[in-house]
């Protein structure tokens, strides 16, 4: 194995309560295109970000070249040759291709002669690597694909030996990532090192020569890219759990609730999320969406619930349509019986500095039951927040502390009590578990079941695979907007971990 | 000869009117770009104003009062950054904060120190800056057209005048063709570029504001020691916000902020002017509608007259880096 360009060892590094990094080991050679792979979450950003100098560690150490670095600032990480390509670019839109090169690297207080260096460097780097771009052009009139490339030659302008790049297909057409790729060859064939970050295997496979699996803040393995296959590297990537298994009777489906067809949405960047989606759900059923984070489930969810805008298509509730134009009245849709749960409970699910028993109405305030007049009724409030408490097991069990206080369970509790409580006829749930403590699990996908089982249509989208197993009678794979596949509750973790990985996509492309 | 000698006069104080704004529009021109709001601007001038006239006719040099403006001005700019930079407060709540801070110590202090009424004490020659005579303006005063020309319009201005329009090209010259410049327009854009870079964008928008103050500081100076012999109490009269209308209008470049200053300074000649003298077809207009008229003008020309004003795109946002 080549010398060692970077080294880290036990890198820890934690925001608040959360460990994004926990005792991280890395050793990346010289001369190597080396990929990161790991859910959305997983730390591979902040593990990168630390390298960069844009984090410090909590603790661990870097080693650059075999030497210890103390890498405190970016202006540390690009004097020992490291430049960094960021997921968002790390560009001042209404600027100038040369502006934004000589931007922190200018050569001294007058302009004139760092901008006449950077076009000659310029026109040297577009002959070595092929990175054409005309450097008088504005930012904000360029291709995203050549926006990268002003990102990459920043880094190369300064030097750079190590490139690192962190998702840096997410925003590409493939022809563009194709084009992405070549370039990275180039640069590794002129002796750069590259660090891949990306959640994508068809990626890692398709370029990197050494691959690292992180999940939930760990290093969990390395792997030499010909010697590993797509299977093991989405099992790593997702993770063994402890199986969940809920009991559940045959599911009885009757008609359908919920039909969604040709769904397509695009996210704020332009880039399409969800690719011309069709499927319904029936009453007495749960749908579950399996999938690695960011191929548009939350986009699906947002569009059916009347947050974000379509492109096109359509989606029913009751043989009626739902307004797709993201200015729908969530009122409105509760009141025609589509309850949500949002992913996101800290920003769409809950207010965290309210008390208890005003979330456990929120959204459903103007309810007559809770109203005195034009007052709200907190006796009426209060009791009915007391009832949930006592249903849904909340601990604490007082509907007066602010609901920061509660844990991410119990918060969880709280939203889920809100909507089912309304007894909707459709209940859309995202992430219904995520960082919520085991014994909760149980209880939620118990209470999803019970849904069901009354005869409800049940959504639920969610990245933890055993969830979705134990909780679907029919599930959904999709993978870059579309969905790839559907299968019975009795599909192979293997099998759908495959079909999350993009794999037979993957054979049609190539 | 009349009208030309009337239309001299009027472009002559259009000259004199617009230049405590051009250097208060110059001077949020450097916080603006560096994507700081500075709704202070009028309090920073209004300290700059009293500071000035005050060490001025205490020192009697109007070298050490323009001297004592810059400083207390620049010092007001650093509590501004201090609140929004350091503390990532809000912009507007603390450039409110800066002109009622201002509004009441120049009244309070000048009624301590000097005991009249919160005025300072007439400043006497030597304590004010004076107008400047080019060489054979009087000479060639009475040749027409290019006499009054270059006696009245271009000769005969204190130094501040000549200053602030010098500012306009310096300005231009610092922000595209400096370094400084350079970091300067991009903090405002997108802060996280500046320092991925490995730039400190507390820093260089400290040094911005640090600019704004030395400029906030020179406009007071011009206001009591050039366009009046002494500090009187709000004696700013919303200029800071007329230059802030003026750098919304000029969208934020230093040649377009000249012209709107020029215009703005021109409506209040005019108006200033015309009170009092019956006009074409309307006849003879109200002194009130003649005063207003420069703010229903800026009203109108910033509702509709100017396109699509992009502010900096970073403006008003605290720079926060860890998540």
């Amino acid at each position: 194995m080549a010398q060692a360009a970077i080294e880290l060892i036990g890198i820890n590094k934690s925001f608040g309560a959360v460990r994004a990094n926990r005792d991280i080991n890395l050793e990346i050679a010289r001369g190597t295109i080396h990929g990161i792979v790991g859910e959305n979450g997983a730390g591979k950003s902040t593990l990168m970000s630390i390298l960069y100098g844009f984090y410090q560690a909590d603790s661990g150490e870097i080693r650059v070249g075999g030497k210890p670095a103390s890498i405190k600032t970016p202006n540390d990480a690009i004097a020992l040759g490291i430049g960094m390509v960021h997921q968002h670019f790390m560009l001042v839109d209404n600027f100038s291709v040369l502006e934004n090169i000589i931007l922190g690297a200018e050569n001294d207080a007058l302009l004139k002669s760092s901008i006449a260096k950077a076009r000659s460097e310029l026109e040297r780097l577009e002959r070595e690597y092929g990175l054409e771009v005309d450097p008088d052009a504005i930012i904000e009139e360029l291709p995203v694909g050549l926006q990268q490339r002003v990102e990459i030659l920043k880094a190369l302008y300064r030097g750079a030996e190590i490139l690192i790049l962190d998702e840096p297909t997410g925003v590409l057409t493939p022809a563009e990532a194709d084009h992405l790729f070549r370039i990275l060859r180039q640069l590794k064939e002129q002796g750069k090192t590259v660090v891949l970050i990306t959640h994508k295997l068809r990626e890692i496979m398709a370029i990197t020569d050494t691959v690292s699996v992180m999940r939930q803040g760990t290093m969990v393995a390395t792997r030499e890219t010909g010697k590993t296959t797509v299977e093991e590297l989405a099992e790593l990537m997702v993770g063994r759990r402890v199986l969940l298994r809920v009991e559940k009777g045959e599911a009885a489906a009757g008609g359908v609730k919920l039909a969604i067809k040709n769904l397509t949405v695009r996210d704020s960047r332009g880039v399409t999320m969800v690719d011309d989606i069709s499927f319904d759900v029936r009453a007495g059923e749960i749908v579950g969406i399996a999938g690695v984070a960011g191929n548009g489930q939350s986009e699906l969810l947002e569009a059916v619930s009347g947050i974000r805008r379509a492109v096109s298509g359509s989606v029913m509730l009751d043989g009626k349509p739902i307004d797709l134009t993201g200015n729908a009245d969530p009122g409105e849709l509760r009141d025609r019986g589509l309850a949500h749960v949002p992913e996101d409970r800290h920003h769409v699910g809950l207010v965290l500095a309210f008390e208890e028993n005003e979330n456990s109405i929120l959204g459903y305030h103007d309810d007559p039951r809770y109203l005195r007049g034009p007052f709200l009724n907190i006796d009426a409030i209060m009791a009915d927040a007391s009832d949930k408490i006592e249903k849904y097991d909340i601990r604490p069990g007082n509907p007066r502390l602010k609901t920061a206080n509660f844990s991410g369970g119990n918060q969880q509790k709280i939203v889920l009590a809100r909507e089912i409580e309304q007894d909707p006829g459709v209940l859309i749930v995202g992430q219904p578990t995520r960082g919520v403590d085991v014994g909760a699990i149980e209880f939620i996908h118990k209470r999803l079941i019970a849904m069901r089982d009354q005869g409800k249509a049940v959504l639920v989208v969610s990245v933890e695979l055993d969830e979705i197993r134990s909780l679907s009678d029919r599930i959904l794979v999709m993978f870059a907007g579309r969905i790839v596949g559907e299968r019975g509750p009795d599909a192979t973790e293997g099998e759908l971990g495959l079909l999350m990985a993009g794999v037979e996509h993957q054979e049609a492309a190539l | 000869m009349d009208i030309f000698n009337a239309i001299i006069q009027v472009l002559d104080s259009t000259v004199r009117l617009s230049v405590p704004l051009l250097l208060a529009c110059l001077a949020g021109l450097y916080s603006e770009r560096a994507g700081i709001f500075d709704i202070g601007l009028e309090g920073k001038m209004l300290v700059g104003a009293f500071a000035g006239a005050a060490a001025a006719s205490v020192f009697h040099s109007a070298l050490i009062g323009l001297g004592m403006a810059v400083l207390i001005s620049v010092a007001f700019a650093l509590v501004h950054g201090f609140a929004s930079i350091t503390h990532r407060g809000n912009q507007i709540v603390s450039g409110v904060a800066i002109n009622f801070i201002a509004a009441g110590s120049t009244i309070i202090l000048g009624q301590a120190w000097f005991q009249q009424g919160g005025r300072t004490p007439a400043l006497q020659p030597g304590e004010r800056f004076e107008a400047i005579t080019w060489p054979g303006a009087d000479a060639i005063r009475d040749v027409p057209i290019i006499g009054p020309i270059y006696a009245e319009l271009l000769s005969g201005h204190s130094i501040l005048v000549y200053f602030a329009f010098a500012m306009v090209p310096f300005t231009w010259w610092v922000l595209y063709r400096t370094r400084f410049g350079l970091r300067l327009r991009a903090v405002g854009e997108n802060p996280a570029a500046v320092d991925t870079a490995g730039i400190s964008v507390a820093w260089l928008r400290y040094r911005a504001l640090i600019c704004t103050g030395i400029l906030t500081g020179f406009a007071g100076a011009y206001l009591s020691m050039v366009q009046n012999g002494g500090f009187v109490k709000d004696m700013t009269a919303g200029k800071g916000y007329i230059a802030l209308a003026a750098l919304i209008f000029a969208k934020w470049k230093p040649v377009n902020a000249m012209f709107a200053c020029l215009l703005f300074g021109f409506l209040d000649a005019a108006s200033i002017r015309l009170q009092g003298t019956p006009l074409p077809i309307v006849g003879k207009v109200s002194v009130q509608f003649m005063q207003a008229l420069p703010y229903v003008l800026t009203v109108i020309l910033l509702a509709g007259f100017i396109g699509k004003a992009i502010p900096p795109r970073a403006g008003g946002v605290p720079y926060v880096k860890e998540r």
